[in-house]
């Protein structure tokens, strides 16, 4: 088990190494000098241009820019964004307040959408089954922005239940919000996936064996019907933490959070290489964390996976 | 020869005796009853009886049988007793008492208390009955909790214990998959009797497992019963195991009872037709006949048809020499380690005669079948058809010889493609093949359909409204089409109800007869093996460990392997009059 630990962290090096360089070399492919976007409107006069190509490398050819770059980021360092500041204090100012909206996130949609799920799967077929069932249709099928703006505007500027918008601190009242929108989908989908797996299992012989042991139908639900449905549904969480993490570029956009999407939104706007580069490779990283967690789970759920 | 109808398995009538001491004098109450119970599922097509007019009596510690062919209503009819019809099943008509309480609309929570402490059940499968995501310990603990008894691990180990698994307390931290079928069935055994329970449901509970794994799991648990005193409701839809095991036998039949009464007055006269047939086909019955009408020196031809048309000539059709099949077993580490499947098998076939290959699961004996139909390459050894070793066929040469050797499979479900239909189905081969133009085909194949006894007008039909007799006839035909000369047939009549068993493998019997065929027949049943097989060989553990006719391996198992195959042939305990048949 520790061995396998170990071999899926090697792991981690292939990928981050192909996950910067693709990266990296599709920033370097961009249209456009950087140093414009530096500059501003005014622009600089050429020996500031030649300056700044100077000091982020960008007068050298693209191997030496990624080899400097990949150097960086082995001394931990990340070096400095185009407006002069740390990277690696942008990404620890950002990134709690992307974990934190994540976790509520998810916590929300398994929460709401296991029990929903498990609620529609016990009674197949009849009302509940069948609205909640419609309704999980509408959430998917309707764009996340749609959404988005529609609960800011009803229950935000309208209700003024909680603000509209996230201030700078990022409390958890205000994120409780954009957390709901951004779990609305996989909610829905976690749902269906419970569903499903709870309706499989349900008629499988074990749980008929739980039922004749004497069981009481409570038991028999949370023992032997809802353990074994839940692996499915583990495995597409864990998936769906990885892509929390990487902060959703429409919902912080909407609510103005502060965040990793919103952050990662404007460097690529700023054509900002070092940025763009460094927050995508932790993406990846966390994504990768977030893999490795799923499958650790997975086997714990279910004795007959063994890795070794 | 004396005629008399005894028991050899006559412990279990001495045994009602000592239970039922105890009861007060007068007439005992009985611990079971169902009286004219009716069972209907609503389907969307409206409601669909399974179950009518059911009629029966469990006295406490008594075992009594219930028994019929796959839909008879046999299943349905003990689950009702215990509440675990499926969501659209209900008792629609009837009652069911069970000691003297009427539970037919009893409460939940009433079912809840009675299932596990007074009502015990072993399901069929053992693979699919235990939670696979829990330990076996904490599955049997969990039942000793709900009832009320003590759960701590030694308890635990003993109702494990108890059930023959041996080394119970460490077995008990292990999970389903790390379990044999038959341990299994042994843990589900134990979890069934945890509680110790007056009556117990067990629902075909071997007839998933090897012959001889299923009489040690019955026998253990004839005892186990036996020294409880609980009460067996046993359901097989084989005829001998319910005679040998059980006081009383329940016929069912399209959910009907159609006849009840003691195990052995039922076999020795059976009144209704469909129980006469039922006598007349059960292989272990059958198997027991032949043996009981040998020892009074009856001819046993006209009992049955062996297809060995003596004095044919003689030739070996296949000859299999030193056939041995190596499979690498993938390891960690990308290591591998050899696993010899097939060890040095050599037998051979003589043209127009039947030879069996017998043993368990994991003997091997189905990758022979597959070498010899040239679906898996020998590791070393020679198949010789007809003097050529097909080992060593080339493309076009391997072409030519598989329309001469031709599969018949087990399932009957599984090996007809479903977008086909049976016209195109058994048609496939000839067009494969090129054989005639579409004319001469669609003649060819309607007088196939009519060898297997299938109407014509089935052509246009799919495979999912064919029942598993059907399918297999037209397995049958399809093997068929290409005037083969040997039909390997691997476990082709398993799957099928004992009836439509003996009518295949009569089919097969005319068949040979008329077409002159060869059989390879592969098989885990030796009642069948009996029927229909002039020469046997027996594989143990890829090794073939014994191989002569059948009447020799029979009458003269010569390895300890071949005696406990043959005495685990359920109603080997039965004795039977000649004229019984």
């Amino acid at each position: 088990m520790v061995w396998y630990i170990a071999r899926r962290f090697l792991q981690l090096i292939p990928v981050f190494l192909g996950a910067t360089l693709l990266v990296y070399f599709l920033v370097f492919s961009l249209p456009g000098d950087a140093t414009a976007a530096i500059c501003g409107e005014r622009g600089c006069t050429p020996a500031v241009v030649a300056g700044l190509r100077e000091q982020y490398n960008l007068d050298q050819p693209f191997w030496i820019q990624y080899l400097l770059y990949l150097k960086g980021v082995l001394t931990f360092d990340l070096g400095t964004n185009f407006s002069g500041r740390p990277i690696a204090t942008i990404i620890a100012e950002v990134f709690p307040t992307t974990a934190k909206l994540a976790i509520m996130a998810l916590v929300i949609e398994a929460v709401f959408g296991i029990v929903f799920g498990l609620i529609a799967g016990l009674r197949k077929g009849r009302i509940f089954d069948s609205s909640v069932l419609v309704l999980s249709l509408i959430v998917i099928a309707v764009p996340i922005f749609v959404l988005g703006f529609l609960m800011q505007f009803l229950i935000g500027v309208k209700l003024q239940w909680t603000n509209p918008t996230v201030s700078g601190d990022a409390t958890f009242t205000e994120l409780l919000l954009p957390a709901i929108v951004l779990g609305l989908v996989s909610f829905a989908y976690v749902l269906r996936l419970t569903r499903t797996s709870i309706i499989e299992n349900v008629n499988a012989d074990y749980v008929r064996t739980a039922t004749a042991k004497g069981l009481s139908r409570r038991r028999v639900v949370v023992v032997h019907v809802l353990r074994n449905s839940l692996i499915p549904v583990v495995t597409f969480l864990g998936a769906d933490l990885g892509a929390l993490m990487g902060g959703a570029i429409v919902t912080e956009g909407i609510f103005n959070v502060n965040g990793v999407g919103n952050t990662l939104y404007r460097a690529v706007l700023n054509g900002d290489g070092p940025m763009v580069v460094s927050i995508v490779t932790f993406l990846i990283l966390i994504f990768c964390l977030a893999n490795l967690l799923v499958d650790l789970l997975y086997a714990w759920l279910d004795p007959r996976i063994r890795y070794a | 020869m004396s005629h008399s109808i005894s028991n050899e398995g006559g412990r279990r009538a001495a045994r009602t005796a000592t239970a039922a001491a105890p009861a007060p004098a007068g007439t005992p109450q009985p611990l079971l009853e169902l009286r004219d119970l009716a069972i209907t599922f609503t389907t969307s097509n409206g409601d669909v009886p399974a179950v009518r007019n059911a009629h029966l009596t469990v006295m406490p510690g008594e075992t009594v049988a219930i028994v019929g062919e796959s839909g008879s209503g046999k299943s349905t009819t003990a689950l009702a007793a215990i509440g675990l019809l499926p969501g659209n099943g209900r008792v629609s008509h009837g009652s069911i008492i069970f000691d003297g309480e009427d539970i037919t609309h009893a409460s939940e929570k009433r079912i809840v208390e009675l299932r596990g402490s007074s009502i015990g059940m072993v399901p069929q499968d053992p693979m699919s009955n235990l939670n696979p995501v829990w330990k076996i310990g904490f599955q049997v603990r969990e039942t000793l909790k709900a009832n009320g008894l003590p759960s701590g691990p030694q308890d635990v180990a003993k109702v494990l214990a108890e059930a023959g698994l041996p080394d119970a307390a460490s077995r008990a931290n292990q999970y389903p998959h790390e379990f044999s079928g038959g341990m299994r069935q042994r843990a589900l055994i134990a979890i069934g009797l945890s509680c110790r329970p007056r009556l117990l449901i067990a629902d075909e509970p071997t007839s998933a497992l090897d012959v001889t794994v299923q009489r040690q799991i019955l026998d253990h648990l004839d005892t186990m019963t036996e020294e409880l005193g609980t009460a067996v409701l046993l359901i097989t839809h084989d005829l001998g195991l319910a005679a040998e095991r059980a006081h009383k036998v329940i016929v069912m039949y399209k959910g009907q009872v159609v006849e009840a009464g003691p195990a052995l007055e039922l076999l020795t006269n059976p009144r209704h037709p469909y129980t006469q047939k039922l006598v007349a086909s059960a292989p272990s019955i059958a198997s027991r006949r032949i043996e009981s009408a040998k020892r009074a020196g009856v001819e046993t031809e006209d009992l049955l048809a062996p297809a060995a048309a003596q004095g044919a000539a003689l030739d070996k059709v296949i000859e299999v020499e030193d056939l041995t099949k190596v499979f690498k077993i993938r390891g960690s580490w990308g290591k591998s380690t050899d696993f010899t499947a097939v060890d040095k098998v050599s037998f051979s076939i003589a043209r127009g005669t039947t030879t069996a290959v017998v043993g368990e699961s994991g003997s091997g004996k189905s990758t022979v079948a597959k070498m010899v139909l040239g679906l898996e390459g020998a590791s070393s050894g020679s198949i010789r058809f007809d003097g050529v070793d097909i080992t060593t066929l080339g493309r076009k040469q391997m072409f030519d010889f598989r329309r001469r050797v031709q599969p018949i499979f087990q399932d009957p479900y599984g090996s007809l493609d479903p977008m086909y239909n049976i016209y195109r189905t058994i048609e496939e081969p000839l067009r494969v093949h090129g054989v005639g133009d579409a004319k001469s085909r669609e003649k060819k194949v309607r007088a196939l359909l009519d060898q297997v006894a299938l109407p014509s007008s089935m052509m246009q039909r799919f495979p999912n409204e064919l029942s598993g007799g059907q399918r297999q006839r037209v397995a049958i035909a399809r093997a068929l089409a290409l005037d083969p000369e040997v039909v390997i047939c691997d476990e082709a009549v398993s799957a099928l109800d004992v009836l439509v068993q003996a009518q295949i493998l009569n089919l097969l019997a005319d068949l040979q007869a008329e077409l002159g065929l060869s059989y390879l027949f592969i098989t885990h049943d030796l009642a069948v093996v009996r029927q229909i097989a002039d020469h046997v060989a027996v594989m143990e553990k890829g090794k073939l460990v014994e191989q002569g006719t059948t009447d020799e391996v029979f009458d003269n198992p010569r390895t300890a392997y071949t005696q406990a195959l043959l005495a685990a042939i359920p109603g080997a305990g039965l004795v039977l009059p000649p004229e019984v048949a």
